[in-house]
């Protein structure tokens, strides 16, 4: 009986989480295109609903109404498998996210190389996708696409590295505890000013390093080679149509937010107020979390409005030669600091 | 427990079938998928044992990276499975051979297999509460099994070193892509200004 009331529990929270998050994907993708026309002097989507609030509802059910084509030259269960892959692995990573003090699904003590893990994965739906459409140009994108994203994963682990040297625990909720306490406003003397405490300060590279590798993971301008339309029309997706499309744009957008919460979490003090005073500790740490995340999502959609897209040979000299070297250096740099200085923190 | 147990079966079950599906799977990208899927229950099997650390480890390191190559490599492969069954009946004997062999090998081991019962102890196992997995681990690998990890880093650098050492060549009359010089230019290095007279060109 406790057995069952857990499960029921977890899938709760779960259906509870997969809800909220669907609804605010929607949103941040009507976000991401508005910026994107504003920068361009459009005005974006605007028919559907108010200030076309409800467009990506109306895309969603465009997208499922129509006939989903499957090649005949392809594989068909691993065509059909590489979408539903991509979504799941990318809402798999959501379990171990909190978004306020003790609200995660799953608090595992190893919750980074968790995270680490499942991104690990999120190639596979792309090179499945591609090999299984049995055609040339989704082959060679998915080819390209998994390749920028092992790329980029190596110099992501190193600066998730340098985090966790700061902070003594791989748990997410611990990450950002030891930025609401210990911290550069806290040896200043100033504790309340927790804005100081976070990351991005000491370790301002590494976010530089971060978002930029994020970018490039998720496959976001200025790095979206995978579907260089001049080049490969849509890249790995060119034979997907309908649901299974769909299924891939959700994931994507999924990952792109997951990767603002990450950002969110390592480098902005996750869920904690900006000054650690009352008309800010007023305010749920949830509305924190949230704002946070969709300031960086803006970062990333700015990127993605005025950044022109890099030649591949460019991207793959920036992971390897460019950051790779920093951060690697960077986690030797702050190890030898936090050593020599003894601000290194006790288990 | 049963709960446990359930997921042990799964898990297991799965394993195994997915093993198996390696070998006899027709398509090398499936097999190759298999074996992903083998991996993944693998770490699934780490983690009910409690050992969370090494089943994200081997998520990471194997199914993350190793097994993306073996599929980049599989997946380039041009296989005609015609010609692969062609001379299926030729290897036949040698083949059934060398699997007669190795089958009377095992069951000679297994059959003649015992175990010393002096041997037998409880296994020893850090049931430390307190201490986190990867602590734990930390604390066995960083002191007493130091050199160890130095010497398993150096073998790994020297054969990183190796592969690059066989396959850089510098080709010569390349032109490639110079950033630092790139960076450098300004105006006065990048232009220059002429009086083109008119009728005549430059």
């Amino acid at each position: 009986m406790d057995l069952l009331l857990t499960i029921a529990l977890i899938v709760g929270k779960s259906l509870l989480l997969l809800v909220a998050l669907l609804i605010f994907i929607a949103y941040i993708l009507l976000a991401d295109r508005k910026v994107w026309a504003a920068v361009q002097l459009r005005r974006g989507p605007n028919v559907v609903g108010p200030f076309g609030l409800f467009q990506s509802f109306a895309d969603l059910l465009k997208f499922v109404f129509k006939e989903p084509v499957v090649p005949a030259g392809s594989d068909k269960a691993l065509f059909l498998l590489a979408p539903l892959l991509t979504c799941v692995l990318s809402l798999a990573g959501w379990a171990v996210i909190p978004l306020a003090q003790g609200w995660a699904i799953a608090d595992l003590n190893l919750g980074v190389l968790y995270l680490l893990a499942i991104s690990s994965l999120g190639v596979y739906g792309i090179i499945i996708g591609g090999w299984a459409s049995n055609s040339k140009y989704p082959f060679l994108s998915a080819l390209r696409s998994a390749a920028q994203m092992v790329s980029y994963e190596v110099s992501i682990g190193f600066v998730v590295i340098t985090v966790l040297l700061c902070v003594g625990s791989l748990n997410l909720t611990a990450v950002v505890q030891a930025q609401e306490t210990r911290g550069l406003a806290t040896m200043l003397g100033v504790p309340w000013l927790t804005f100081l405490n976070w990351y991005w300060l000491p370790l301002l590279p590494m976010l530089v390093i971060f978002f930029i590798s994020a970018l490039a993971e998720t496959n976001r301008p200025p790095f979206d080679l995978a579907e260089a339309e001049s080049e490969l029309v849509a890249g790995f997706m060119v034979e997907y149509s309908s649901t299974p499309y769909l299924l891939f744009m959700l994931g994507e957008y999924v990952s792109i937010v997951l990767m603002c919460a990450m950002t969110t979490i390592l480098f902005f003090g996750g869920w904690s107020p900006p000054i650690a005073l009352p008309p800010f500790t007023w305010v749920p740490g949830v509305i924190w979390f949230i704002l946070k995340v969709c300031l960086v999502f803006f970062m990333f959609a700015m990127v993605k409005a005025f950044v022109p897209r890099y030649r591949y040979d460019q991207l793959m000299r920036l992971g390897w030669k460019v950051f790779l070297p920093i951060s690697l250096a960077m986690v030797v740099i702050v190890a030898a600091v936090l050593q020599l200085t003894g601000w290194a923190p006790t288990p | 427990m049963t709960g446990q147990a359930f997921f042990f079966y799964l898990f297991a079950g799965v394993c195994i079938a997915s093993a198996f599906m390696v070998i006899a799977s027709r398509n090398p990208v499936h097999a190759v998928l298999f074996l992903i899927l083998a991996f993944v229950n693998a770490a699934g099997l780490f983690m009910l044992m409690g050992a969370e650390f090494l089943a994200l480890i081997l998520v990471v390191v194997y199914v993350g990276a190793v097994a993306v190559l073996f599929l980049f490599v599989v997946m380039m492969l041009d296989v005609d499975f015609a010609e692969l069954r062609e001379g299926f009946l030729s290897y036949l004997p040698i083949g059934a051979l060398i699997g007669v062999i190795f089958l009377v090998e095992l069951v000679l081991v297994i059959g003649l297999f015992s175990v010393d019962p002096a041997s037998v102890r409880p296994a020893v196992v850090a049931t430390a509460t307190d201490v986190s997995n990867i602590q734990a681990i930390g604390q066995v690998l960083y002191t007493r099994y130091f050199f160890f990890f130095q010497a398993a880093g150096f073998i790994l650098l020297v054969a990183m070193i190796g592969a690059i050492v066989l396959t850089l060549r510098h080709k010569p009359n390349v032109k490639r892509q110079d950033v630092a010089a790139q960076v450098a230019r300004n105006k006065a290095s990048a232009m220059e200004v002429r009086k083109v007279p008119s009728r005549q060109g430059v």
